[in-house]
This record gives C-alpha cells, structure tokens and sequence, in this order.
C-alpha cells in the first residue's frame, strides 16, 4: 500500500490552498451575506486551471486524474461551501456530461470557454415533481423535422442562471421503452433560446454565492444535432454522471469538516475559561479528537474511491459511501465546532456558522442520504 | 532575454518555529516549506521579461535536495529549467559561502539578468545577492520596485530610506527585490503538470569544480537559539477625557517607564 500521494498532486493541494486563502478567504462571508454569486472569482478559478480538471488538453481541459480534481474541490471546500459547489458543479455536473457522451463538434463548440472558467453549464436532471424518484419527470422532447421541441421545468439547478451561464443539458422524456417506463434523452440547451427561461432561486439557507436556479422550456425549439449522445441513453447518462459527482460532493464535505474542525481547534486553545484554554478541557477536547479521527477515515475512504476510479475499477459504491459517510461527517464536525465555540458560533462574524449551514445541502444534493443508502443496500446484496 | 533567478526555500512565514532539543536547531518535522516570499517576486518579475522580451528563465537554488519542491513550484508558475546545488558540506554554511557556490553555478548558465530576493526570510541576513554579483564582477541594484530594459541597459526605482532612487546599470546585471515590485501569479493546475517534464539539474560542488574542502572554513556555529522576550500585554491608560487620559500617559511613561 501506498498513503504517498505524488509531487504534482501535493504541489495541486498547495496551491489551491494558497489561492483559496488568498482570493476566496476575504470575500467568501460577504459574498454569502449578500447572496451574490461571483463572475469575477469564478473567471479567477478558472485562470488557475480549476475548470476542466479531468478532461484533456485537446479540448482546453487540465488533464488531471480524479483524485487532483478531489483535492482541488477539498481545498476549495476547506474555506467556502458555495465556491466549492461553483468548481464541483461545473466539473461533475456541467463539463462532465459533455466531455463523456458528447460528439467531436458538441465539445469543440463548448468544452474550450467551460474549462477556461469563461462560462458555465448546468445539469437539468431534478424537477418539482421529480426529486429522488426521476421516474417523477415531466418534461418532454419531440422530434419535428429538424428540430426537437422541448416542453417543461427544472428545478435547482446549478450555475444555470448566472451572467456566465452558457447552457444547460436537459433531460427529457421522448418516448416509451418496451417495458412500458419512459424513455429518456438528453439534449444540450443554449441560454437565449426561444422559449427557454431561466429564473435564478434565491432566499437560499446554504451555498449563498452560488447560482441556483428554476429552468422554464416552452416551446423551446432546439436544433436536432443538439442531442447528447443516442436518443435513449438519457437515464443511463445522468446515473452515471451522478456517480463521479457524488465523489465531488464528498470532497465538499471533507473539506468543509477539515476547514470547520481547524477553526474549532483554533479556537478552543484561544478561548479562556475558568482560567484555562477551553481546549483543555476533556469535553472539549474529546470533541476535537473524534472529529480529527472522522475526518482521517473520510479522507481515507474518498480517496480510496477515487483511486479506483483512476485505475478504472468499478468505484460506484465506495463512491455513495464517500458522499454519504463525507456529508455526514462534516455535520458532526460542524456541529462540534459551533458548539466549541459558544454563542460566537452562531454569529456570522465566525466562519463555522456559514459551514454548519452549507453542510446540510450535501445531505440532499445528488442523491440524499437516504437514497445513498438505498445504492450501498443494493451493492451489499439486501 | 535570459533571466537566472536565485531562489530559497524557507519555513513559510505562517509556521510555528519551535526550538529543538539540542539547543541550536529548530524543529523541522511540522514545518511547511515554501519559496522565500522575496524569490517569488523574482520569478515573477522574470516570467514577466521572458514575456515581454522572449528568452528563457532558469531557476537557481543552493539547498537541500528536499528544495527540488520549491524549485518544482517556480517551474509550475511558468520558468523553463531548474538547477539545485546540492552537498552535505553546505550544510551550516554561513551567506558569503552561498553566494560563491550560486556565482560558480551562475557562470555556467547563460544569463543576461540574474534576480534575486533583497534577503530569505528565514535567517534575514540580506547578503547573498549581492555577494552574488560582486563575484561575479557584475553591477547590483537592490530593493528595486521597478524595472525597465532597453538596449543592454536597465533602470530601476529602488526603495531608499524616505523614498524612490532611480538607478541604471549595464547589463549583465544583478537586481534584488523589495515589495511592490510585482503581484506573483499562482502556479496553475496545467503549469503544475507540465512542471514534471521540465529539467531539473541537480549538482555538487565537485560538479561545478568547487573544492568541499574551502567551504569547511565557512561553517557557522550555532551556540544557542532563544525565542524572543514574550510580549507582555498591553495597558488601557484610564481618564474621562481625552486631556485627562493624555495626563494619565505621560504620568504613566515619566514614574513607571521612565522614559524621561
Ligand atoms: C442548492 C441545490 C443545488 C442543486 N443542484 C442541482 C443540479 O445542478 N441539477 C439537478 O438536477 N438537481 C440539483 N439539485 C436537486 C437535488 O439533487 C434534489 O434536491 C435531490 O435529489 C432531492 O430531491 P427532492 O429535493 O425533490 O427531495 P425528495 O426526493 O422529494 O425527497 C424528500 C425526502 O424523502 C426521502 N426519500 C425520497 N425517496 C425515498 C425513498 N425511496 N426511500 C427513502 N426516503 C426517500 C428523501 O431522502 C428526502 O429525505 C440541487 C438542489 C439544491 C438544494
């Protein structure tokens, strides 16, 4: 066995953490008070080469291995939830589905200004009557000539209404598979179509600075080249892209509960009471000590999950294992920090109440926790 | 344009140097290493000329083989090669004899412009750069906020006590930076890869026709570390009013510090 991770992805870790603390640390408070997401960070992001990680350089990408992309996404997490799901969201989510099942001319077009950071791209899976159960979706696609007609909605969709949203892919359904279940098809949608209307969601409790947003399809007339990959690989092409973004979330909540388990530790030696640092005391400390031992078994388990997916074994379970057990644990961990540090913990003035409130949306995103469960039951043979 | 950029690694500014054991060494096992936050400026400031006038940029280090990381991170950011000077000898060895060895590594290296940091933040001795050049036999500029080239010449702003000098030399030259000169760029994701196929040189003295047997003259010896004096806390000087606290403070500075 090897713990040793190499030169370039120590040297990655580095230098994300440094840009994080420089760039993101001093506005990310402010930004999330505001509910203001940022073209100007995400533009700064994407010079450092945080877009695109995983896909080659032909099409503009970094030509990373998985687990550089998760480190990446970890130290991004480690200061801001909502930068984090900016980055995670437009890798996993955006760029992923394009880089995988895209044609030659489909990626030429787009992949280029996505992993410059320039512009970003949606994935329009979830809708209101179809949240873990995709059977639930309504909207529709049908072939008219040359063109596909889309009808229907989305609902929270990331980094789909924002001044550098380029698109979405959209899922739809376009006929009826023999065994009587819909069939679904994706298609690549460009803001400023006809009929296509995108609403940004706001009031949010978590990842404040990060575009969410309502996706409207009336009519929207799309040409028919526009589909991803074949008509009916749809389902197949949201399972698994859904499957490497669980790993991003999981890096979303290692970093979030190693970023709120410093700033706990941090305060516990500093706070004095009864005459003494709060740290030294047992309650106290045994918080810290179950939570610096959560966060090596997280690390250890998303790494190990990745580390496959670099040697393309099959990662899917340990991948619902990472994002479970990693969201999970950033809410202990984030629990604990806020209760270290008092009523100070529930000011904004404190980092950790912002990262006990991202927290709960890697609980939801991407499948819940409850679904989470209902993946590793079925690989576990229940 | 050919730019030899002398680098350092350093404990970064942000770790907790902590005496070690012996009495004469510092605990280095936690320690996070980066470039001297002075060098920085420098590759920066010489990526900046490669682009502006073409050229190369070499990145020159005299350390331990663990400052290939350091050296790593320049090349990331963007330099093309990297030399690191390497040899048990050197260990201990005090700023003059550095500077030799970095003058005889530079004499193998093209350059038409060698920057250095103004000192390495971790011993502060601000000796190296321009040892450099005086072995050289080449002219120094240090402290320098800007720089600008035209025709073998190069005309710096450099900081003085109380303001700006502005300086020329010929070139080949040597010029040391001071904050404000440049805003360092970050190594980039694809940098970082494209790092791992740039050379890196490693050498010893016997390489470069350096006699180890010279340098053992040059040791320092530690005999003790201390940790500064602790700062004791600060005083609220009491009073109702500005001129009452103002009393106050000169009361306090005249019977208790007496300062006067
Ligand atoms: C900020 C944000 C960003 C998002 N970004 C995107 C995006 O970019 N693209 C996208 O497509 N979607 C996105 N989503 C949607 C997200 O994936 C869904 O919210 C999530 O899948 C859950 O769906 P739902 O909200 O409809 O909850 P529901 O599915 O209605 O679930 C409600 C509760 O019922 C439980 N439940 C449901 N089914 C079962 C079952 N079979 N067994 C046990 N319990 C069950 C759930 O676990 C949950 O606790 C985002 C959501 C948010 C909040």
């Amino acid at each position: 066995m090897d713990f040793d991770l190499s030169i370039e992805q120590e040297m990655i870790r580095k230098e994300v953490r440094k840009f994080a603390k420089k760039e993101i640390a001093p506005i990310a408070a402010e930004l999330d008070e505001n509910e203001e997401f940022s073209s100007s960070i995400t533009r700064k992001m994407g010079e450092i080469g945080l877009f695109g990680m995983i896909v080659s350089e032909a099409y503009g990408g970094q030509g990373l291995d998985y687990l550089s992309y998760i480190i990446a996404v970890e130290e991004i997490a480690r200061v801001d939830g909502s930068q984090a799901a900016t980055i995670a969201a437009g890798n996993s989510l955006g760029i992923g589905p394009l880089y995988y099942f895209g044609n030659d001319a489909q990626k030429k077009r787009y992949l280029p200004k996505l992993c410059s950071g320039e512009a970003l791209w949606g994935f329009g899976l979830t809708e209101p009557t179809a949240g873990s159960d995709a059977g639930g979706s309504k909207t529709t696609a049908v072939l008219e000539g040359n063109e596909w007609i889309l009808n229907g909605s989305k609902i929270f969709i990331t980094n789909a209404a924002c001044d550098l949203s380029l698109g979405v892919t959209v899922q739809a359904i376009t006929g009826t598979r023999p065994n009587g279940k819909p069939e679904y098809t994706c298609f690549l949608v460009e803001h400023g179509t006809p009929g296509f209307k995108a609403v940004p969601m706001h009031r949010k409790l978590m990842w404040r600075a990060s575009s969410t947003a309502e996706l409207y399809f009336d009519n929207v007339r799309i040409p028919k080249e526009n589909i991803l990959g074949n008509k009916g690989d749809g389902f197949h092409q949201m399972l698994q892209t859904l499957d490497g973004g669980r790993l991003s979330i999981a890096a979303m909540g290692l970093g979030g509960a190693q970023g709120a388990y410093e700033a706990g530790l941090k305060y516990a030696k500093e706070r004095q009471q009864f005459g003494q640092p709060i740290s030294k005391f047992q309650a106290i400390a045994f918080k810290l000590a179950d939570c610096a031992m959560e966060i090596e078994c997280a690390r250890n388990l998303l790494y190990k999950a990745c580390w496959l997916r670099d040697r393309k074994r099959p990662f899917e379970k340990e991948a619902a294992m990472a994002k479970l057990y990693c969201s999970e644990v950033m809410g202990r961990v984030t629990d604990h920090a806020v209760q270290i540090h008092g009523g100070y913990g529930l000011m904004k003035e404190y980092d950790v109440e912002r990262f006990y409130r991202d927290q709960k949306l890697l609980e939801i995103g991407e499948g819940t926790s409850e679904v989470q469960r209902i993946v590793i039951s079925r690989y576990i043979g229940c | 344009m050919d730019v030899l950029v002398l680098l350092k690694q350093v404990p970064s500014t942000e770790s907790i140097i902590e005496i070690a054991g012996d009495g004469v060494s510092i605990k280095t096992d936690d320690l996070k290493w980066v470039i001297n936050p002075y060098d920085e400026l420098a590759v920066e400031e010489a990526l900046r000329l490669r682009e502006a006038h073409g050229g190369t940029v070499t990145i020159l280090t005299v350390g331990r083989e663990k400052a290939a990381e350091a050296i790593r991170t320049a090349l990331a950011m963007g330099a093309d090669k990297g030399v690191l000077v390497s040899d048990p000898v050197l260990e201990g060895c005090d700023p003059l004899c550095t500077a030799k060895v970095l003058a005889a590594a530079a004499k193998e290296i093209p350059f038409d412009l060698i920057i250095a940091g103004q000192r390495a933040v971790d011993d502060d001795a601000y000796m190296v750069g321009s040892a450099v050049a005086e072995a050289l036999g080449i002219p120094s500029i240090t402290m320098v906020i800007k720089e600008e080239i035209s025709e073998n010449r190069i005309q710096c702003q450099k900081t003085i006590d109380g303001g700006v000098a502005v300086v020329e030399a010929p070139l080949p030259a040597l010029i040391t930076t001071q904050r404000g000169l440049n805003e360092p760029r970050y190594a980039s994701l694809p940098g970082i890869m494209k790092a791992k196929k740039k050379p890196l040189d490693s050498k010893t003295l016997a390489d470069l026709g350096l006699d180890p047997q010279t340098f053992t003259a040059f040791k320092m010896k530690i005999v003790a570390l201390n940790p500064p004096p602790e700062r004791k806390g600060g005083q609220v000087v009491e009073g109702e009013t500005a001129q009452e606290k103002a009393r106050e403070l000169v009361r306090i500075l005249h019977e208790e510090a007496k300062v006067f």
